[in-house]
């Protein structure tokens, strides 16, 4: 039982952080935009955060944790809607290829992420690693009283608040989609944007601000990895990059459904974490265990195009820009 | 004093490039009337309607509505002043619910209120007949569901004028009827309404008057009660025009393709041919006439093993005429067919996106079909460049270089080039759909005559056309297809305007039978 | 008189001569140093044009360096000439980390099973039959999925990549060398069996003649062979192949054998040629890096040295700027994103011209 439920813990924390950067892709992929920049806007986020923490910390006298929650948090989503807004003006304004442009992101985010990574401390004249230890403190704070209860309150209430974060943002996504009027016609937009243009939805527009607000979404998830999986350290080891992909896979295997991505991300923490809980595995069979996130990915890709239903597939405009007079 | 006029369009022109779409036209639509605008294929109709709806503006004119002079510069400008229109092709996102699409882009609360869209759906489908479903996606409507929602959607923005671009021609003869009760509620409701159509019986069933256009200009208009089919005929396809093409008569010509019960189906099943029978001779022209959309494009891909047929469907070739052998043709597909050494040409009428390679310059186009002659691995070089220099000498191509990308040269050009290459192959049948279609008169005249040279070097030529002066002065025999059935074949020397015309618009009783 | 009409009007162009497009580009890669040159000032405080200065240093100051550079960037091009025929295909192959990383084990493999056993010239061979192999197996899975039922490429190759990565994790931990060392260490570091051989005593030569070979073969190829014809006219439009009688299910999956084949022959020139050890960063990204050097090359294989060379230039550099000022080399891909940023926006102004509209001008109406 123990056992479980700490497979079920690891497998939440882990799933948190895909899933950030998965519904953030699910908004902008609704738009048309494949961004396959989410890693680079992971890593934006994440730098973005643990700096202004760092910075914060290192100048207040007595650094307050909820302060530097609220600094590191605006600076992530800055940092992210920014290498969002870069890859929309690309895409969008100048047409440039998504999938090219998407790419050049997650390198640059990648570089830029590393090279503050590693060198932030270096640079403001300290020595050794970076951290952040009040203010990944106030990440990771939870009500010990209900986490105390038994397994049922541990398997609950043991996250910091990003891990609830998420489900409400998962949730507040899927009304937005499907309910809203805004929702609505950014689906028409990903899906066919001249019948949205003639409609009067200002295309343009609708692609920017989901391409933006997605990488918002998205950088969170390098926050969260940042702040609460690695505890306001920084380390170059490049597993936000493969957390980012897992993402990008996560979106198609949720069928571009934040409801759905929710027990997606967790399933894909449990497939990852499994080997840790199955005895007698060798290192080697370890790493054949890592790759069932991606395959199962492979087969809900197969499955989808083969059973040719209307519902569950891409957008169907996704990486195409939209140009009126090329209709 | 109320106003008589819902819509009045005085002396409207609009030009594309050189070419006169709509040169000083009338319309006037009184209110709480059904208007057919009538016209052949390129008569201007559509484009007059997209004035009104606000996808062109016009070169010059104006425009009232309701005795007012008014701006149209955008779709939402034509919503605000109370007009729909229902496009031929639906502008409707297949993903989405009927009352979706409806909400689709409307100003509104944050929250899509899908109750409050289907009261009022239902309210306007009670008060003038229709059926719709606001739960059901497009993609499981039929395309009369998709219509029915498409002039929904129109009613439920509010239009008071409504225009349907050739509504019927997707519909089946009941659906029609349907539209027809619905459209009479709607005007008896004080709704005013245009229906673009080229069916002579529908416009004298449906519609109080009626105002013909041809070649872009405003014949005149009449009340349908003192109309026939016969003058409707004559306002639309106007006093034959002598072309001065030359015509020989056909020198021997030999059966060489034999089309039987051809039947083809579409994606969604719809019958786009409809049991043809029809012989080919070499050495003849035959001449395919009819609205557009009335299964030209589907005989010829079949005909090219581009098309699957119903299976008991039959196209057989025979190369030494109907006593020597026969090859069946039909199921190849377009590699088969020229491995066996049928050489068949075709003009498509998608030239750039079908026929040429776009961004290839012209030798590389002379390629696209013989590439692949010879053993070596490697393209020939040589011949493509000679073929092409040929072609650019002889047939006067306009270009740079042949260097340049085929899409960079004029329509003109593009079909010479395109025209070039399918006669260099030397073929056995030639088919070409709408070959001159946009062209100017010599690049046209140019065509018509590589076409006859092709019929006295005794190849079976097949020539889709829309100029019913042109078909009737260019072919030997013209075969009028109407609701994808082969309504009557007729002589191209004895057949006149008006009687190809009758046949392209309504089907004989006795057709396939 | 119409109050609708934007002021600005984008139209596509008809084509720009050729150097006045190179131009273009130029402008924007001096924009793309000056940036660049602003972010490494804001950061460090140094003089940059002494950074570009230690950067051409890094890249070049030596023999021994300038060989590490043509050999790195003879790899680079080696997967961006396997990419050129897919790309030219309209096929996104975004799977050829995983395809070189296939090649390499497969190479790995190779030496480490048979290394005893065979000579080097027998284990040349081998491998690279084995990593063509492997690398157009990889590629023709997505591909046989997207022809038979149209399922997205790009999303497909993606996934590849992962896949193979953990392949690689997985073989990394079987023939880990020495235990607990988590690598592969040097194979057969003593024999040197199965190493791509010292080429007129130039220890990389013979991996960059291999891959400017295959840059000519390739360029020729796509140009001069019925294949690539047929490549380029699915890659236009599949309606006029299928009206040429191309069979455009065959060409995808033949081009993406193609494809994947010579990018696992890059994982081969890698091991063998290059590292002679197996891990993830014998591909190291470069997978991904090479799809943007496809994609500026316009599938020209020659300007793809050019490219190549650039941006290994710049890792290069900055690797040596990294070392010099105290900062790390992630440094490169900082300056590598921002030159890639500048030249992908400059293609717009290459494609399209944009037009301001004055008010007197009359209204110029498209048809649509």
């Amino acid at each position: 039982m123990t056992q479980l439920v700490s497979l079920l813990t690891n497998a939440i924390v882990f799933g948190t952080v895909i899933l950030y950067g998965a519904l953030g892709e699910i908004v902008t992929e609704k738009s048309g935009n494949l961004n396959l920049g989410v890693p680079g806007i992971m890593y934006l986020g994440g730098i973005a955060g643990l700096a202004a923490a760092f910075f914060y910390e290192m100048h207040a006298a007595a650094p307050i944790g909820w302060v530097g929650l609220v600094i590191s948090f605006l600076a992530a989503v800055a940092a992210s809607m920014l290498g969002g807004l870069v890859y929309a003006f690309l895409t969008i304004t100048l047409r440039a290829n998504q999938n090219v442009t998407g790419l050049t992101l997650t390198i640059f985010g990648a570089g830029l992420a590393n090279l503050f990574g590693g060198s932030l401390n270096a640079l403001a004249g300290g020595v050794g690693q970076i951290s952040v230890a009040v203010t990944s403190r106030a990440y990771r704070a939870y009500s010990h009283t209900l986490s105390g209860l038994g397994w049922v309150g541990q398997l609950l209430f043991s996250f910091g608040f990003m891990a609830y974060l998420a489900i409400a943002l998962a949730l507040l996504a899927n009304w937005f989609l499907n309910r809203s009027r805004v929702g609505l016609n950014l689906r028409a937009v990903g899906e066919d944007p001249a019948t949205a243009d003639a409609a009067g939805v200002n295309v343009t527009r609708y692609k920017y601000l989901a391409t933006c607000v997605g990488a918002g979404v998205s950088g969170l998830g390098g926050l969260y990895y940042a702040m609460d999986y690695i505890k306001g350290t920084w380390s170059t080891d490049g597993t936000i990059e493969a957390l980012g992909w897992l993402a990008v896979a996560l979106v198609i295997f949720a069928t571009w459904r934040p409801a759905r991505a929710i027990w997606s991300a967790y399933l894909f923490g449990v497939l990852y974490w499994a080997y840790n809980y199955i005895s007698g595995l060798s290192r080697a069979s370890i790493e054949l265990f890592k790759m069932l996130p991606y395959i199962v990915t492979i087969l809900v890709l197969v499955a989808v195009s083969l059973r040719r239903s209307k519902e569950a597939q891409p957008p169907k405009s996704l990486g195409l820009s939209y140009f009126r007079e090329e209709r | 004093m109320a106003e008589e006029f819902a819509v009045r369009m005085v002396n409207i022109t609009k030009t594309f490039g050189h070419v006169t779409a709509n040169d000083k036209v009338y319309l006037e639509l009184r209110k709480g009337e059904i208007l057919s605008l009538l016209g052949e294929n390129g008569s201007g109709k559509t484009t007059l309607m997209n004035m009104l709806s606000g996808i062109y503006f016009p070169d010059s004119g104006q425009i009232y509505i309701d005795g007012r002079e008014v701006t149209i510069a955008s779709p939402h400008d034509a919503y605000r002043l109370g007009i729909g229109m229902v496009h031929q092709h639906f502008k409707l996102v297949d993903v989405l619910t009927a009352a979706e699409n409806i909400a689709l882009g409307l100003p509104g609360g944050a929250v899509v209120d899908r109750k409050a869209i289907a009261a009022r759906v239902r309210q306007i489908c009670d008060r003038y007949g229709f059926d719709v479903d606001p739960d059901k996606k497009i993609y499981d409507m039929s395309v009369s569901e998709k219509q029915t929602l498409e002039i929904v959607k129109t009613l439920y923005r509010g239009a008071e004028i409504l225009i349907l671009d050739e509504p019927t021609a997707v519909l089946t003869p009941q659906e029609t009827e349907k539209l027809f009760a619905v459209m009479r509620n709607m005007r008896a409701d004080g709704k005013s309404i245009i229906i673009i159509t080229h069916k002579l019986n529908e416009v004298l069933e449906i519609s109080d008057r009626v105002t013909v256009l041809r070649k872009g200009e405003y014949i005149g208009d009449m009340d349908t009660a003192k109309a026939d089919v016969r003058a409707l005929t004559d306002m639309m396809v106007g006093r034959t025009v002598t072309l001065n093409i030359q015509r020989d008569a056909p020198a021997d010509p030999q059966r060489r393709l034999e089309i039987r019960n051809l039947t083809v189906k579409d994606k969604d099943g719809v019958t786009r041919l409809d049991d043809i029978n029809l012989d080919v001779y070499a050495g003849e022209i035959l001449g395919v006439a009819g609205v557009s959309g009335c299964g030209q494009k589907e005989l010829l891909e079949a005909i090219a093993g581009l098309q699957p047929a119903v299976s008991g469907s039959s196209i057989k070739y025979r190369p030494t005429g109907p006593e020597g052998p026969a090859e069946e043709m039909l199921g190849l597909g377009p590699r088969a067919v020229s491995d066996r050494g049928i050489r068949l040409a075709f003009v498509p009428e998608d030239r750039l996106g079908m026929g040429l390679v776009a961004s290839m310059n012209i030798a590389g186009n002379m390629m696209l079909k013989e590439y692949r002659s010879g053993k070596s691995p490697l393209v020939e070089r040589r011949r493509p460049y000679d073929m092409a220099r040929d072609i650019v000498r002889e047939l006067e191509v306009v270009t740079p270089s042949i260097e340049t990308p085929v899409r960079r040269l004029s329509g003109g050009n593009v079909q010479k080039v395109l025209v070039g290459r399918e006669i260099a192959m030397h073929p056995t049948v030639l088919m070409s759909a709408y070959a001159v279609r946009g062209l100017d008169i010599n690049t046209s005249y140019t065509i018509y005559r590589l076409l006859n040279e092709q019929k006295k070097a005794g190849v079976a030529v097949i020539y889709v056309g829309e100029d019913l002066d042109v078909l009737l002065q260019l072919c030997d025999r013209i075969a009028v297809l109407c609701g994808g059935r082969l309504n009557d074949i007729v002589d191209g020397r004895t057949a006149t305007k008006e009687q190809v015309g009758y046949l392209m618009t309504n089907l004989n009783k006795e057709a396939g039978v | 008189m119409n109050n609708h009409e934007p002021l600005i009007h984008i139209a596509r162009r008809d084509g720009l001569v050729w150097w006045r497009a190179w131009c273009v580009r130029l402008v924007s890669l001096i924009l793309a140093l000056l940036v660049s040159a602003l972010f490494i000032y804001s950061i460090t405080k140094l003089n940059p044009a002494k950074v570009y200065a230690a950067m051409w240093e890094g890249a070049f100051g030596s023999a021994r360096r300038a060989w590490i550079t043509a050999r790195d960037a003879s790899i680079l091009l080696c997967i961006g000439v396997g990419l050129a025929p897919a790309f030219m295909m309209r096929f996104w192959n975004v799977g050829a980390e995983g395809q070189m990383l296939m090649g390499g084990c497969a190479t790995a493999a190779v030496l480490i099973y048979c290394g005893g056993a065979l000579s080097t010239f027998q284990l040349l061979l081998l491998s690279a039959v084995v990593s063509v192999a492997a690398g157009a197996v990889w590629g023709v899975i997505p591909a046989f999925f997207k022809a038979r039922w149209n399922t997205n490429e790009t999303l497909f190759t993606l996934m590849m990549n992962y896949i193979a990565i953990q392949i690689t994790c997985f073989l990394v931990a079987l023939w880990e060398n020495p235990k607990g060392s988590n690598s592969v260490g040097v194979i057969n570091q003593q024999t040197q069996a199965g190493w791509l051989p010292a080429l007129f005593g130039k220890q990389y030569l013979l991996n960059v003649v291999i891959v400017l070979a295959l840059t000519v073969a390739m360029y020729l190829y796509l140009k001069y062979t019925k294949h690539g014809y047929e490549i380029s006219v699915v890659g236009e439009s599949e309606n006029t192949a299928r009206y040429a009688g191309i069979s455009v299910k065959r060409v995808i999956v033949r081009t993406m054998a193609l494809s994947g084949a010579v990018c696992g022959l890059s994982g081969f020139i890698a091991v063998a040629g290059a590292s002679h050890t197996i891990s993830t960063s014998t591909a190291g990204g470069r997978g991904f890096t090479a799809i943007i050097v496809a994609w500026m090359a316009k599938f020209n294989t020659f300007v793809m040295i050019v490219i190549a060379l650039l941006l290994v230039f710049l890792e290069k550099g900055a690797v040596q700027i990294a070392s010099q000022f105290h900062l790390n080399d992630y440094a490169s891909d900082v300056v590598t994103g921002i030159i890639l940023f500048f030249l992908l926006g400059s293609e717009f102004f290459i494609q399209y011209t944009v037009r301001f509209r004055s008010h007197s001008q009359k209204n110029e109406e498209v048809e649509a």
